[in-house]
């Protein structure tokens, strides 16, 4: 039974439909993800979890009880803003000290508390400070430990990395993920940066456009985009168009592209099948895109050219023309590879996606 | 809607009712009415006489004059002092603003002792070159615009100023490596940007020409304007008429504030979030342009603070000792110990702070019924009202602030000044409590701007913080946005306590003699020559009003 469930859940702003028939399950324990690039609705539905905005549809179930309605004063969840939202008049003891008080706690049951969350984030002794002298990275810390002190059944992260620089975001990134097992806490973390969500996530729900395309585990997601928005968001896909043919009737589908003319084998399932005769993408990640210069000749194998070569660091970046099709593979080092040189390019078959949804 | 936010609703409804509606359609009604008819004959009789067509036309163009002025003064200077540097700079910056808080019964006063017929200036001339008559008199159109240029132009300094520091210094960089020329830059980079800036400027120097009322009732002469028109009526009794020509001056003012604020719609800029950096001042370090500038900054010092300086000297002046000298030759604290000590002179100060105090305090409390109402609550909260609604609701409250004090004044003894359909038997003219609640409906639309201001630069996701950590809305109004907004709110309160501190256009309209306020005491000792006691009246407000403002400006500094 999964602890926090919504069930079709829809809000709009005016005409916009910002969030459409959202559904999905949190289960105890889980770090989940909401990914999408901005605009797509997460955060708004975060919001809706977080009791801060009312769904227009549908129903919000926390272990079991419907708390669609329940104001947020009401839900126990814990919140980390973007901005973090530290109150400004208040000194950093003070501010994670306020959940505490909301409940009238002790005077001896806060100061530990206060302390122990503190603790948690590596501040200890910090409380006399007042939060505006903090660094970007203490805040963060304090709207963590503001949020962990009220013992929340549930914890919610809207972007909380991403006002901060990229060395810290890293650093701050696992030992976040290592306070919320340590405590055991379930979370729900929204965020635009899809290393992040991997690097963190058990689970993530990618959204686009106030839809929920596809959920799955981060490497699920990675390698087999179920989806033509949710490859394009996941980035450097390559995305050919091609169209099955009709005389394919095993398990392998035959496709053939619409570019080149190449043809293409894929594992595939019968549910699967696309109908005949009409343009799909199929989706292969560039650092699965062999590239030989000995003339190899197995499955999927294309002849190409190669146009350009891009040294970047760690990898370089290998475009090749296969007949007017144009394909990105990512290479350790591009030794013995030279601008213009024929080669063949290998599309191993288990590697190739095909993508559900073409309205993209 | 919640029950809290009824209640709210209905506490600003009331007040709006009693202070805002009822007595202005109270005014429009009986403007409308004759022997228990309905009629344009009020206005057919009151608009055929040319002593009133006089009164409007010299009102106007009076305000428009004045507008003009005090943007060829007031817009240079801004630039002078905002982008460039130079020895005398900051002196001058340091007391741009004096008028503005200079209440205009004080600054009139001092005006008349420093540039009147008898005055400080007109006496020495007098004496210097011994003629036999002064060598002129402070009276009529001139007089009137000197003095509404020196009041008035800080709303163009300042609010240029204001604008300047907004506009993105790399607009005009990319302009003239664009190849525009310096004077192209000013006319099409620079002025564009300002345009909102110089309505505000415009419009507000405007109204509060319109309303002036002590200086033409001073050393008007004969030019006749609405405000001193309607004051005359009054006196002399003829009701119909004040209501009428009342009327009128309402429907100037709200016609200019309705052009301006139309005018600027169409000229808004979103400069002001853009990402850039304000341009840095220039200092000047071509001699002869720096020894000018430094000229300018002292003079005008000098004339800002000359009838501050004259009041306070006056103030010390011992009765009788100042009739044909320039300056007067013998000096005392005569005219402190009297105001102070004298029981019926003491009491003004009493009935002043009291009045006032109450005015600003009920416009505190009261501004945050409003701003709740006003404010977009946090995104997720619902929304208590439609957005026009809350435009509706905003222009109720800003009225009184935009209708001259005559107006205010006028409308609430009217709708109040008999047993009536809403007060029953009680009649509100006449007792103590007409004048707090003038001044409250006069500025109470200062409060609810600051407090409005604090409030929306507060960051929703404070409050919605304070939710997710169980706060709830009682708990989360003390003790996150209370804490956060009450400098602002405050800072707002001193303002509108001062300037009703200051207050004579609506107070000599309905004031009690049993109750006189300070302004109404200074205007006696004027009528009475004793100049010394009205001076020194002026000086001690002037003194409270200092002190307000700096405690105004420390809180503006929490807030910031």
């Amino acid at each position: 039974m999964p602890l926090l469930s919504l069930k079709n859940v829809s809000r709009s702003f005016g005409s916009t439909r910002a969030v459409a028939d959202v559904s999905l399950d949190v289960e105890q324990g889980e770090f989940f993800g909401l990914l999408g690039p901005s605009g797509c609705g997460k955060t708004t539905t975060l919001r809706m979890i977080a009791g801060l905005e009312k769904p227009d549809s549908g129903t919000i179930q926390f272990q079991n009880a419907d708390i669609t309605n329940l104001p947020a004063e009401r839900r126990g969840f814990g919140m980390v803003f973007q901005n973090y939202a530290l109150f400004p008049h208040l000194n950093v003891f003070e501010n994670v000290a306020f959940g505490l008080r909301a409940r009238h706690a002790s005077k001896a049951e806060m100061t530990k508390r206060v302390a122990s969350a503190l603790e948690l984030v590596q501040l200890p002794g910090y409380g006399k400070r007042a939060v505006d002298e903090l660094s970007g990275g203490q805040q963060q810390r304090v709207a963590i430990a503001r949020a962990i002190a009220i013992q929340p059944a549930l914890l919610l992260f809207d972007e909380p990395l991403s006002n901060l620089d990229v060395s810290l975001r890293e650093e701050t990134r696992s030992e976040l993920r290592e306070l919320v097992t340590r405590l055991g806490l379930t979370a729900v973390y929204v965020t635009h940066d899809q290393e992040e969500a991997y690097a963190l996530c058990d689970r993530i729900s990618v959204m686009v456009g106030g839809r929920l395309m596809q959920t799955g585990e981060p490497r699920e997601l990675y390698e087999h985009p179920s989806d033509i928005a949710v490859a394009r968001f996941l980035g450097r896909n390559n995305l050919i168009e091609a169209m099955r043919l009709s005389s394919s009737n095993t398990n392998e589908g035959e496709f053939k592209t619409l570019e080149g003319s190449h043809t293409l084998r894929l594992p595939i399932k019968h549910s699967e099948l696309s109908p005949l005769n009409q343009p799909v993408f199929l989706a292969i990640r560039p650092e699965h895109v062999q590239i030989h210069t000995n003339g190899d000749s197995g499955t999927n194998s294309l002849r190409g050219n190669i146009r350009e070569i891009v040294f970047a660091g760690a990898t370089s970046t290998v475009r090749v023309d296969a007949d007017g099709l144009l394909l990105e593979a990512l290479v350790l080092q591009p030794d013995g590879l030279a601008v213009n040189q024929e080669c063949t390019v290998v599309l191993p078959h288990d590697r190739l996606t095909l993508l559900q949804n073409q309205s993209g | 809607m919640k029950k809290r936010s009824a209640v709210l609703l209905v506490i600003t409804l009331l007040v709006l009712l009693y202070g805002v509606i009822y007595p202005n359609l109270f005014v429009v009604g009986t403007s409308l009415q004759r022997d228990g008819g309905w009629t344009f004959a009020n206005y057919r009789e009151v608009l055929s006489q040319s002593i009133v067509l006089e009164a409007i036309l010299n009102s106007i163009g009076l305000s428009v004059f004045t507008v003009l002025l005090c943007a060829i003064i007031g817009v240079p200077l801004a630039f002078l002092f905002e982008r460039f540097d130079f020895p005398g700079r900051r002196v001058f910056a340091a007391l741009a603003a004096l008028p503005l808080v200079l209440p205009p019964l004080v600054g009139t006063v001092a005006f008349i002792f420093l540039y009147g017929e008898t005055g400080i200036l007109a006496h020495g001339i007098q004496n210097l070159f011994a003629l036999e008559t002064p060598p002129w008199s402070l009276q009529g159109w001139a007089a009137l615009l000197f003095f509404h240029t020196y009041t008035m132009y800080p709303f163009f300094y300042v609010l240029t100023g204001a604008g300047l520091r907004r506009v993105d210094a790399s607009l005009a960089e990319a302009a003239r490596s664009l190849g525009a020329s310096r004077s192209v830059v000013l006319r099409r980079v620079l002025l564009p940007q300002l345009t909102p800036s110089l309505i505000a400027a415009a419009l507000l120097t405007f109204m509060t020409s319109m309303a002036s009322f002590s200086a033409p009732l001073l050393f008007g002469g004969n030019v006749r304007v609405l405000t001193l028109e309607i004051f005359t009526a009054r006196q002399r009794g003829d009701l119909v008429m004040a209501v009428t020509e009342t009327v009128v001056l309402a429907i100037i003012s709200l016609a200019a504030l309705i052009f301006f604020q139309r005018y600027e719609g169409t000229r808004k800029f979103a400069a002001a979030t853009m990402k850039g950096a304000p341009r840095r001042r220039a200092a000047i370090a071509s001699g002869k342009t720096r020894v000018l500038a430094t000229i300018i900054a002292i003079v005008f010092a000098i004339l800002l603070v000359l009838p501050v300086a004259t009041l306070v000297l006056v103030s010390f002046a011992r009765e009788g000792s100042w009739t044909t000298q320039t300056l007067p030759s013998d000096y005392t604290f005569a005219n402190y110990v009297r105001v102070f000590s004298e029981p019926l002179a003491a009491e003004v100060f009493v009935n002043s702070l009291s009045m006032s105090a109450i005015a600003a305090v009920a416009a505190l409390l009261w501004s945050f019924c409003v701003v709740t109402l006003l404010v977009k609550p946090g995104r997720g909260r619902g929304r208590l009202f439609a957005k026009s609604w809350r435009r509706l609701l905003s222009l109720l409250v800003l009225i009184p602030w935009a209708l001259p004090g005559t107006v205010v004044a006028v409308s609430v003894a009217e709708a109040y000044g008999r047993p009536g359909s809403l007060l029953g038997s009680f009649v509100l003219v006449g007792t103590f409590w007409i004048l707090p609640a003038v001044y409250f409906l006069r500025f109470m639309p200062l409060v609810v701007r600051a407090l409005q201001a604090s409030m929306e630069q507060l960051d929703p996701a404070l409050d919605e913080a304070a939710g997710s950590l169980g706060a709830r809305a009682w708990q989360r109004f003390t003790r996150v946005t209370l804490p956060l907004v009450w400098p602002g709110a405050v800072a707002g309160t001193l303002l509108a306590f001062v300037i009703a501190l200051g207050e004579y256009v609506a107070s000599v309209l309905v004031f009690v003699p049993a109750n006189r306020p300070i302004s109404i005491a200074i205007a006696s000792e004027l009528r009475d020559f004793n100049l010394g006691a009205a001076a020194a009246y002026g000086v001690v407000l002037i003194v409270i009003i200092s002190i307000s403002m700096v405690v105004a400006g420390k809180l503006e500094k929490i807030r910031g």
